[in-house]
């Protein structure tokens, strides 16, 4: 398994919400009969990947497409409904609590909001001191202060504000804080949600840099989640792009960019407004996103594919790996229908 | 007076408890018939408070503390409320942001829409439902006849924004004044609106005001751009030229810090360093000097007037204007 340097996989997880509600909601009246139907959002179908050691593997797409889901299942916040994790060559989506505590050390995540994801009746110091307690049980004092201020010092936090509550900090500073705390156990894999979705541009900037930075000292391996292309093609060595719960698409930034080849990531690229640049037309999609509580058959992006053949309203496609080394779900890549 | 729309020196200002703030330091643009007009800045740059004072929607306790506003030479600024709302809504539209804020929740599309036609003309309901549906056509919705009669929950996020075009094109507006309109929305959406506004503007000879933070968005969809900080504006010219020659030091460091613009893969983005000061706390002389890279002494004591620096450009900076 690690052969190849892969430090996490994903291999075939599903993950499905049961939003039937309770017992009088799930009632329906079909044909003269009474029965109980079950609602579920089907938020990750069949998703297999991996993420080399030290790498950063942007995922894109838009709400609703499972990529925060993914995230969250990836870092045990949800069970799977099926599908196998594996972190460094170990199994960790079935284990238990206590098992998956040194794995929790290695794995932190950072949120998309960080007016929401800092406890604001939590000093910056107790905020970060509290996983070191937690988790290096035995450490002193004079420890933890200093590892506190290493790493605020690292992420461009003022050390003598220590003692001051989130509100008191502006939404780039806070966002560098929950940095801070995602750092401080010295992880090596950092799971980041749309870290700089709620910033200003200028702000986005110096947080983009700061996680940059982090990356190449710490040799870190990042997950990096947003809907923001651009953000997503400067930072990312490989990109996976999904639509509605599945993969369409994974290859290199620079090829992925260059040379996208599902449809739905060619109409993704072409939407992305560039500085400078007069409007080139996009590729308009038909129709709209499907929801998730009823995926259609096939491929579930074949109602709004201008390729789209019997073929694709059938067969669900896999993901085929090309010359080019970028991996595609297309029937119509496949058999070379799209140019 | 032969502008569409004209903003002479405005000044707009909430009154708190501990003094008054300034949210807008004496702006002044001109807007013609048919031009698309862009108005960036960050979060509490004063853009959508600009946006929200040409159709006096400040509400308390804000209010407009000094300067004029004229449409079509008239000085709207001193209208009335009453005599306001022949024009808001009417010769002026504003579109938001969350178009599910917008649209009542308990009320059919139809029923909203020949609700606002029917406060501006004195027409039928059928009449007025016909308006909407020539309307809704125009925005591109599949079946319209259908939407009339469904409630805003029912649709998607992206047809609820096409909904909310089609309200405000309803009066056949002169100026639409767009707030941050897909910011709410995905980029393939994004993409979508905003060929549509475009093709609307162009058709009809409308006017628009883009309020956005997106340079990306500004760039491709219109033809002047205002960058605003701190309640000021500190460059105004033709968006080509500013997104391409920036040339006051916070817009050359908002353009360069986008990635994929000027920055190759994986390098350093520029960054501008710290953040834009509240409005409690601007700093004396120009607003932007604490985070400028040409700061010097005269930019902490005397506040830069826009000047002009060739190619139709003006710019609020001492350092620029000595150069040039």
């Amino acid at each position: 398994m690690n052969a190849d340097n892969k430090l996490l996989s994903v291999n075939n997880v599903v993950k499905y919400f049961d939003i039937s509600g309770g017992f009088l909601d799930q009632l329906r009246f079909k044909k003269g009969r009474i029965s109980l139907e079950k609602t579920t959002v089907k938020a990750v179908n069949d998703v297999s990947f991996f993420v080399k050691k030290s790498e950063v593997l942007g995922v894109v797409g838009e709400s609703g497409c499972g990529k925060s889901t993914i995230a969250r299942v990836i870092m045990g916040l949800y069970p799977p409904n099926s599908g196998k994790i594996y972190y460094d060559g170990k199994r960790i989506d079935n284990l238990t609590h206590k098992q998956m505590l040194p794995f929790r050390k290695k794995m932190q995540m950072i949120f998309q909001d960080p007016y929401a994801s800092l406890n604001p009746r939590k000093t910056v110091q107790q905020t970060l001191e509290e996983p070191l307690r937690f988790h290096h049980p035995e450490s002193s004092n004079k420890e933890i202060k200093d590892k506190i201020e290493q790493v605020m010092e690292q992420v461009g936090v003022d050390p003598a504000w220590i003692k001051r509550y989130p509100h008191e900090f502006s939404g780039g500073q806070r966002q560098r804080i929950s940095i801070a705390r995602g750092l401080i156990l010295d992880p090596e894999f950092i799971v980041a949600d749309e870290p700089v979705s709620a910033l200003d541009v200028s702000i986005q900037a110096q947080i983009l840099n700061l996680l940059m930075k982090a990356g190449r000292e710490r040799n870190l391996t990042y997950l990096f989640i947003t809907h923001d292309l651009s953000v997503v093609r400067h930072i990312s060595t490989r990109v996976a792009v999904m639509y509605l719960g599945t993969l369409c698409e994974l290859g290199t930034a620079e090829v992925l960019f260059a040379n996208p080849r599902h449809p739905y990531t060619k109409s993704l690229l072409s939407a992305i407004p560039v500085v400078g640049e007069k409007r080139a037309k996009h590729i308009k999609l038909k129709g709209e996103v499907p929801t998730p509580v009823e995926l259609p058959t096939g491929c579930v992006f074949h109602g709004r594919c201008v390729y789209a053949d019997e073929r694709c309203r059938t067969e669900i496609p896999a993901l085929q790996t090309l010359d080019s080394g970028t991996s595609v779900a297309c029937h119509a890549v496949a058999e070379n229908r799209t140019t | 007076m032969s502008h569409l729309l004209e903003i002479h020196d405005l000044e707009v200002k909430f009154a708190l408890r501990y003094g008054d703030i300034t949210a807008i330091n004496g702006i002044n643009f001109t807007l013609e018939k048919g031009e698309k007009l862009g108005l960036v800045g960050e979060s509490g740059a004063g853009k959508s408070v600009t946006g929200f004072s040409i159709i006096n929607l400040i509400s308390k306790p804000g209010y407009i503390s000094r300067g004029k506003i004229f449409f079509e030479g008239n000085e709207i600024s001193s209208y009335p409320d009453e005599k306001m709302r022949t024009i808001r809504g009417n010769a002026i539209s504003m579109i938001f942001q969350d178009p599910m804020m917008t649209l009542n929740p308990v009320f059919t599309v139809g029923f909203q829409m020949i609700e606002t036609i029917r406060a501006h003309r004195e027409i039928s309901k059928d009449a007025a439902g016909k308006i909407a549906l020539e309307k809704l056509k125009r925005v591109h919705i599949p079946s319209p006849e259908k939407r009339l009669d469904q409630y805003p929950h029912e649709l998607s996020g992206g047809m609820r924004q096409r909904i909310i075009i089609a309200i405000s094109l309803l009066t056949n507006p002169a100026i639409i004044i767009a707030d941050e309109p897909t910011t709410a929305l995905d980029v393939t959406i994004q993409a979508e609106i905003m060929d549509l506004l475009q093709e609307l503007c162009e058709s009809d000879n409308m006017a628009l005001i883009l309020i956005t933070h997106d340079l990306g968005v500004v760039s491709q969809v219109t033809e002047k751009i205002a960058v605003m900080y701190a309640g000021k504006i500190i460059e105004y010219g033709s968006t080509d030229q500013v997104v391409t020659h920036p040339v006051h030091p916070y817009t050359e460091g908002l353009i360069k810090s986008i990635p994929g613009t000027m920055i190759k893969h994986g390098e350093d983005l520029v960054q501008i360093p710290g953040m834009m000061p509240t409005l409690t706390n601007i700093p004396p002389g120009c607003a932007f000097n604490p985070r400028c890279y040409l700061k010097n002494k005269i930019c902490t004591e005397k506040t830069p007037n826009l000047k002009d620096v060739g190619q139709g450009v003006l710019v609020a900076c001492h350092m620029k204007e000595q150069r040039i």
